[in-house]
């Protein structure tokens, strides 16, 4: 049977998409403003979470999860991964136009790949059926709920 | 700025991907089993939804080991150089992924998954150039 998504999960994709890639890049605007951290100067950490910038980073990534895990409840592990991973499109093409970074031909080249890559499952199914809703072997991986 | 010789280079590397690969495959085995959260935050509401998520072991054990693998990330970076380690490091997640998707969570992972997977590997590690 093919799995299909509603127009309101494709919002969510687009969701675990834009938070995590502009929750990283207003992380990486606002730690280039903080400095570099190390080991001896730990202190700057608590310092980085005054930075309005980060602020918003850090809660952009909490969005980001809560969004991630509800993709992870309605599709598969290896549909909503490729599919992420457009974000790192999104963060080449904010670093080259926002944060005015050079990107490389082979940076285009990687984009283009992994363009053509989440192309390839977001034609497909979201969700593999099973006759009952068994998904993770407890014998082989050990874990009770 | 890498002195680590390749054995540990290597080592720390399929460190941070294989606790991230049981990351990946813990968390989503978990939301599998808890269900769909837009029918229970219709049902439960939002708290309810928080409650079956931070309710199940398997969910806490994912990000543990996601936990686990963001310190053996820092901790590969301070011996190993980020043009090796980032992508290496990612693209391994992509493939074992799969691998570990098709094994525990019994996902159809046909040739088009793995064609996605490997081409979004390859792009990752482009980008890191």
């Amino acid at each position: 049977m093919k799995h299909t998504l509603t127009p309101q999960r494709y919002l969510i994709l687009l969701a675990v998409i834009l938070t995590a890639s502009v929750g990283d890049t207003l992380l990486s605007h606002g730690m280039t403003q903080v400095g570099p951290v190390s080991l001896q100067n730990l202190g700057l950490l608590l310092v980085a979470l005054k930075n309005p910038w980060v602020i918003s980073g850090i809660l952009l990534l909490l969005g980001f999860f809560a969004s991630y895990l509800t993709a992870l409840s309605w599709a598969d592990l290896t549909f909503v991964l490729p599919s992420t991973s457009f974000g790192y499109v999104i963060i080449a093409l904010l670093s080259r136009f926002w944060l005015h970074e050079h990107i490389s031909v082979y940076r285009w080249l990687g984009i283009v790949l992994i363009v053509c890559g989440v192309g390839f499952v977001a034609n497909g199914p979201a969700l593999t059926e099973h006759p009952q809703p068994v998904t993770v072997d407890e014998a082989t991986v050990g874990v009770e709920r | 700025m890498t002195h680590a010789g390749p054995v540990e280079t290597w080592a720390t590397i399929f460190s941070v991907a294989g606790t991230a690969i049981a990351g990946d495959v813990l968390t989503a085995g978990a939301m599998r089993r808890i269900g769909d959260l837009d029918l229970i935050r219709a049902q439960h509401g939002m708290l309810g939804a928080i409650r079956a998520v931070l309710g199940s072991g398997m969910f806490l054990l994912g990000v543990l080991s996601m936990a686990v693998s963001f310190f053996a990330l820092l901790f590969t970076l301070s011996n190993v150089d980020v043009s090796l380690a980032a992508p290496a490091s990612a693209s391994l997640t992509f493939i074992g992924n799969a691998a570990a998707a098709k094994i525990f969570l019994k996902e159809n992972v046909d040739r088009r998954r793995w064609i996605a997977a490997l081409f979004v590997c390859a792009g990752v590690a482009l980008l890191a150039r």
